[in-house]
């Protein structure tokens, strides 16, 4: 175990191992090389490795990203990043209609060993074209996996094992989890990439959530374990496919449910998990399933109204309280 | 060129014929479903492009792509069976007309979606440059496909890079309905080309042996390692766009003026539409199939009689593929699971 490292740190250690160990590994998107990214997640790569390795591209995400689709195909790894997954909307054919349907459609005839690397979510007074969590656009793609790793030490490991498979998988950060920091084991076997992970024990509601709100429900349940309701909180790590096992022997543990989620409310990642969860775990559940999630608008610029659009720790607890008193 | 190429080249676009109007008739029988978009018109572009390229290379094409796939090589019953939507298509009946592939003859796919040839092409190219091959991807697209931002996008990125892309625009002058002179502001399309630095030019798409000499030459630029290279053929399509197409929009004129490889076909593109005149039919030549078989028998590459088995050959090649793509069983749910999942390793999922 090493001393705690950031986010951005463990992801470039991650690229780094595998560029290193793999010569068909290569990073393409806006500002990856010279420039080192625009997260620092590709910094000092761009001296190691060379141009093509670390391939700066124009502003072009659908075309790169369909580069990196066709590069995929004759045995590189790709491993695009798009600088906020604000700009993926202009990639979608790429992800959607290439990456997740080339490898059925070819009858399964060619793999798709890519990586599609980008942020989302609310920073800091971004506004509204910078502060979407489109995590549910994908998660309706058959073919895609999507993890969202929510420490160092999970994007040190699913970064890895999504440059090493053969699927296309988004991997899905936070544009305030790069300067976050932990500890990072590089010698432990990694669990299954889509693995939940139970990050701490509790016996009177399961907490299930993944990326920046993990951080925001450990708060919340220390501030509950206080007043005597003892929360289980639960990281997704994955949302394509998730680990409905996992989830389920925690709700058979405490019998109630609590998603907490930063995208907004209606039709998002969220409704998907209370659905699943309702449908597998129904007659373990005490009470009705109940959601905190980013309010039904555009993220606003002011940042008071910012901050009132997304979860906060005193909102999950709020939920917390009033699901246990049922 | 030997006779035994000439001929080949004629027997391809022989083939090509008859399995597009073989395949309009299985589509009329409902044996094919979905939609079906069919080359007649076209033959000479795809078949001397790809008489002219290299087993190595890679090939990247659209959603009327019957006719490359048989060239390149995939026996035609595959691609009958792909259309009927068979366990023994080319892709198992997962992708039918408009997605062929085989991996072996490095035929990297049909596209539904117009302008996405360029990324996958220029993603190809990109994994050849860094090996340092002598390989090239040849990316297929007509004139309605370069309004797509995904040409510009990729036209800049491999003349940044220097990839070895052979651009190959099938300029049949119509997207869907759309006359190019109502779709493009610029309809000299290989000039669009040079706008990005990459070296371009025109080409006579009805004529088989011009399509393949212009295309051996940018291939060899290519291997030199000179980057990418563009290639406009000018051709037609006989039919509508897709058999859903009844091609009213076309007057009839036209459509006779390019059966019969008439020269107004440069005063159409290069001015404003202009439709032929019944002297100016009259004056014209004949198709680009009839139009290469009599260049052989004139210049005694094949005699009349031979061209009478060629025509008895493609005609049995098709009919077999017919009754092979009838006989090969539907995929079951079970295979289709097993192609979505082919490129999971042994982690077992939930």
């Amino acid at each position: 175990m090493s001393d705690p490292i950031y986010y951005w740190q463990a992801l470039n250690r991650a690229l780094d191992t595998e560029l290193a160990a793999d010569d068909a590994v290569f990073v393409l998107g806006e500002d990856v090389g010279l420039y080192g990214g625009s997260y620092r997640v590709t910094e000092g790569l761009y001296a190691k490795y060379g141009e093509w390795r670390l391939r700066d591209t124009p502003i072009s995400e659908g075309g790169f990203t369909g580069l990196a689709v066709g590069a995929a195909m004759v045995g590189m790894r790709p491993i695009a990043e798009i600088m906020t997954i604000n700009f993926a909307l202009l990639a979608m054919d790429a992800i959607i209609n290439m990456a997740a349907k080339i490898p059925f459609m070819s009858g399964g005839q060619f793999p798709m060993p890519l990586v599609v690397r980008m942020p989302g979510g609310v920073a800091k007074q971004l506004a509204a074209q910078h502060s979407q969590s489109l995590e549910q656009t994908l998660m309706n793609v058959p073919g895609l996996r999507i993890a969202v790793p929510a420490t160092p030490q999970d994007a040190w490991w699913q970064l890895r094992q999504a440059i090493r498979s053969d699927e296309p998988i988004i991997l899905l950060e936070h544009e305030l989890l790069y300067f976050s920091k932990g500890p990072v084991d590089t010698v432990a076997e990694a669990p299954p990439m889509h693995r939940a992970r139970i990050h701490r024990e509790g016996s009177d509601l399961s907490i299930v959530t993944y990326s920046r709100m993990l951080d925001l429900s450990l708060q919340a349940a220390r501030q509950l374990s206080e007043k005597g309701i003892e929360a289980e909180v639960v990281d997704l790590r994955s949302l394509r496919p998730i680990d409905w096992d996992t989830c389920r022997s925690s709700l058979e543990k405490t019998h109630r449910l609590l998603v907490v989620e930063e995208d907004s409310h209606f039709a998002g990642a969220g409704a998907a998990v209370v659905a699943g969860l309702t449908e597998r775990a129904f007659y373990a559940l005490d009470a009705a399933p109940a959601r905190v999630a980013g309010l039904d608008m555009p993220i606003p610029y002011n940042g008071v109204l910012e901050a009132a659009g997304i979860p906060r720790p005193s909102d999950i607890v709020r939920a917390a309280e009033e699901l246990c008193a049922n | 060129m030997e006779s035994e190429k000439m001929v080949a080249l004629l027997r391809d676009m022989l083939l090509a014929r008859a399995f597009e109007e073989r395949a309009a008739e299985e589509y009329t029988k409902g044996n094919i479903g979905g939609f079906l978009h069919l080359y007649p018109g076209e033959e000479a572009v795809a078949v001397g492009v790809l008489h002219a390229a290299e087993p190595s290379d890679y090939i990247v094409s659209t959603y009327r792509e019957h006719v490359h796939a048989m060239v390149r090589g995939i026996p035609p019953k595959k691609v009958m069976a792909e259309l009927f939507g068979k366990k023994d298509g080319c892709s198992h009946g997962m992708g039918g007309s408009m997605h062929l592939f085989d991996r072996e003859r490095r035929f990297m796919g049909g596209y539904a979606i117009v302008g996405e040839t360029y990324p996958v092409a220029a993603g190809i190219a990109y994994a050849i440059a860094m090996r340092e091959l002598p390989e090239a991807a040849i990316c297929f697209f007509g004139d309605g496909a370069v309004n797509q931002g995904t040409f510009h996008e990729i036209l800049n990125m491999v003349v940044l890079w220097r990839l070895p892309v052979l651009f190959v625009c099938e300029n049949n002058h119509y997207q869907i309905g759309t006359e190019i002179h109502r779709h493009s502001a610029v309809v000299e399309v290989y000039k669009r080309a040079a706008g990005y630095r990459i070296p371009a030019r025109r080409v006579d798409g009805m004529d088989v042996l011009q399509v393949r000499h212009a295309t051996l030459e940018a291939l060899e630029q290519i291997r030199e390692g000179n980057g990418p290279q563009f290639l406009e053929f000018e051709t037609y399509r006989f039919r509508g766009h897709s058999m859903a197409d009844p091609s009213t929009y076309r007057p009839k004129v036209e459509v006779q003026a390019f059966e019969n490889q008439d020269p107004i076909r440069v005063a159409l593109s290069e001015t404003l539409p202009r439709y032929p005149s019944a002297e100016e039919i009259a004056a014209a030549g004949p198709n680009s199939i009839e139009r290469l078989a009599e260049h052989l028998d004139q210049a005694g590459h094949l005699r009349a009689e031979q061209l009478q088995v060629l025509r008895e050959d493609v005609a049995r090649i098709v009919d077999d593929a017919v009754q092979f793509a009838k006989a090969s069983p539907d995929p079951t749910l079970e295979e289709a699971q097993a192609c979505l999942d082919c490129n999971r390793g042994t982690e077992v999922l939930i």
